[in-house]
């Protein structure tokens, strides 16, 4: 009966397929976008790359005026101001989390949230502004005083060195672990209250105490989460352009000790772009650009692979 | 908590209806007393969830709580374990002693307690690790490390919970792998792991299949000649099928509030429950006549 099979037609299917079109667009036009970012940074980037070959990574030295441009100092700046930045914050934010979502009574948990959020909003213009006039020069005599402590001490002398300034990687890794504590504390607590309240009651109820049953259930459970936040806060923390260019002392050195001044590559591109005259110079910027790009890039792959890997052991595939 | 077993006497002074009642209505018993429950409340804020809870457990025994939802019986259950202290604003009156030991006494570890008197859930809740993990978990609290003799309670507990064949070449693989009925045997196997005396069940079956059930069932019977166990069912044919002892609980009309009040109706061995129910509540749920 053709009637009845006529029914069986979908009647509307204009708003299903505008709606497939809408997201379809959307997604496409981010991947263009995307694609072009990446496209762009690195056509602009062959020309240092061709000066300088792979020494471009492996050259210390950063001197415009002499035509040598390496970039090893400015990479070397990130990864210490941001494993400082992540070493500082994960304790306190993990902290954070654990206090709102396992200790705290309710009544608290709602401010400390809120207070939380609220450092993520703060500018980070002002972050590194305050970095400036206020935090550097009050740590220059704690670095001085810590330094001798350590003094003569094998490794630890070196790594908690002599101190001059305020403007140290040092600073530049506490602005960073105040600006990424947020993130990590939020998407942290987020996860540790998807615990199932199931898991608790198991652990509990062989005989753990609180904090046994924190350990073996919630952070178990958040294991996966947690190294994904915290990936994302290294990303931020290695991104982070202005606070840190603030505050890091904006002079190449590859150094142990984290009391000394630094710089970093978001930062020495925003300082340098505007009096970047030769190609080359300009050329080599962006290819520290692309650099970060990268950087970042792989910090994310392997915080995916982690969180996916412990998802999936979470859900018995492995 | 100490591990001391007094000599056990039948709680005192008592009506004889409310002995009858309490003792379970056996002349004669058989087993040791292990529980004795005095005017047991428990009020979630406010409201009280159940009150006046007076029974006797015996030791090796099968005792079932069952009655329409809401009644309480859960509450009651996580009060023999100390798990309403979770719960922020769950207050406990009356007393639970074991052995003769209040186990809301002042100086009494809800910690320790539950070492003696584990737990299982109405659902399967294995921890996100591997078999051999879970199993474990308790006596690695306990402060066991020795390899060798966790290997071997890992596998006695696993035995005990007639698990160990289907897993052992699978000890270190996910226990979340596993079906329902082996992830709640499981959870049974980790809780004698603690080598506890007493096992309290939550509608352990209610989420599995009737084959899963079944084994869960056999299981009860084969380990109840060295724990005592009182489970929680909404099942009533599972109640008599199971259990030694049966606790009628129902809801009355809360005087305060419109909210419904649990009570223990009627307390008493199994097949005298469901045959010659004394009360008439009793009778029409047994029956099926339950409003
Ligand atoms: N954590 C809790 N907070 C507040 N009320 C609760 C809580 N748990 C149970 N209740 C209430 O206590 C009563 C008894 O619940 P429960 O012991 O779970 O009953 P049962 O197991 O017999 O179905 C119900 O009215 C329920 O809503
Ligand atoms: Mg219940």
């Amino acid at each position: 009966m053709a009637l009845a099979l006529d029914d069986l037609k979908s009647k509307n299917q204009t708003a299903d397929r505008a709606f497939r079109g809408a997201t379809l667009a959307g997604g496409a036009t981010i991947v263009i976008i995307l694609g072009l970012i990446a496209w762009t940074i690195a056509d602009k980037s062959r020309l240092a790359f061709k000066t300088e070959g792979l020494s471009f990574f492996t050259e210390p030295r950063w001197a415009p005026a002499a035509n040598v441009y390496g970039a090893l100092s400015f990479i070397y700046g990130t990864a210490v101001t941001a494993t400082i930045a992540v070493l500082l914050a994960v304790p306190v934010s993990l902290g954070i989390a654990l206090f709102t979502t396992q200790v705290a009574p309710s009544w608290l948990k709602r401010p400390i949230v809120a207070m939380t959020d609220l450092v993520a909003v703060v500018p980070s213009v002002v972050f590194g502004l305050w970095g400036i006039i206020f935090l550097a020069p009050k740590l220059t005599p704690v670095f001085k005083r810590v330094s001798g402590w350590f003094h003569g001490v094998p490794v630890l002398g070196r790594i908690f060195g002599p101190a001059s300034s305020g403007r140290t990687f040092m600073t530049a890794g506490l602005i960073l672990a105040i600006m990424i504590t947020p993130i990590i504390a939020s998407i942290s607590r987020e996860v540790m209250e998807t615990c199932p309240l199931t898991d608790r009651d198991g652990a509990l109820a062989l005989g753990a105490t609180r904090w046994e049953m924190i350990k073996g259930a919630v952070l178990t459970h958040s294991a996966g989460g947690i190294v994904g936040s915290v990936m994302l806060g290294l990303g931020r923390a290695m991104g982070e352009t202005i606070a840190a260019a603030l505050v890091i002392g904006s002079s190449a050195a590859i150094t142990a000790n984290v009391f000394s001044p630094g710089d970093s590559l978001p930062s020495v591109i925003a300082f340098e772009w505007g009096e970047a005259t030769s190609d080359v110079k300009r050329s080599a910027l962006i290819a520290m650009g692309l650099t970060l790009f990268v950087m970042t890039l792989i910090v994310n792959f392997v915080a995916t692979a982690v969180v996916n890997r412990s998802m999936k052991r979470m859900r018995g595939e492995s | 908590m100490t591990e001391k077993v007094h000599t056990m006497h039948e709680p005192a002074d008592e009506s004889v209806d409310s002995a009858a009642r309490s003792t379970g209505g056996v002349a004669a018993p058989a087993n040791k007393l292990i529980f004795s429950v005095n005017d047991l409340s428990v009020d979630y804020g406010a409201f009280t969830a159940v009150r006046d809870v007076t029974l006797g457990i015996y030791a090796n025994d099968i005792t079932a709580f069952i009655g329409p939802s809401g009644c309480g019986k859960s509450t009651v259950l996580r009060c023999f374990n100390r798990m309403n202290d979770t719960i922020k604003s769950a207050k406990v009156h009356g007393s639970i002693l074991y052995h003769d030991i209040d186990l809301y006494g002042p100086t009494i570890s809800a910690t320790q307690v539950r070492r003696h008197i584990g737990m299982v859930f109405q659902k399967p809740n294995p921890f996100p690790k591997s078999i051999y993990d879970n199993v474990a978990y308790g006596p690695r609290l306990a402060g066991l490390k020795n390899k060798s003799e966790l290997d071997e309670l890992v596998e006695t507990s696993l035995r005990g919970a007639a698990l160990w064949d289907e897993v052992k070449d699978r000890l270190k693989s996910s226990a979340l792998g596993l079906s329902g009925g082996q992830q709640q045997r499981l959870c049974i196997g980790r809780a004698l792991a603690v080598k506890p005396d007493v096992i309290l069940m939550d509608e352990p079956c209610s989420a599995l299949d009737p084959i899963a059930t079944a084994r869960i069932e056999d299981l009860m019977q084969e380990i109840k000649q060295q724990y005592t166990i009182i489970i929680v069912t909404h099942n009533m044919q599972q109640a008599a099928r199971v259990s030694d002892r049966t606790a009628f609980f129902t809801t009355e009309v809360n005087s305060e509030s419109d909210r419904r009040t649990g009570v223990l109706v009627e307390y008493g061995r199994t097949d005298s429950i469901f045959s010659q129910p004394v009360d008439d509540r009793t009778e029409q749920y047994v029956t099926g006549r339950f409003g």
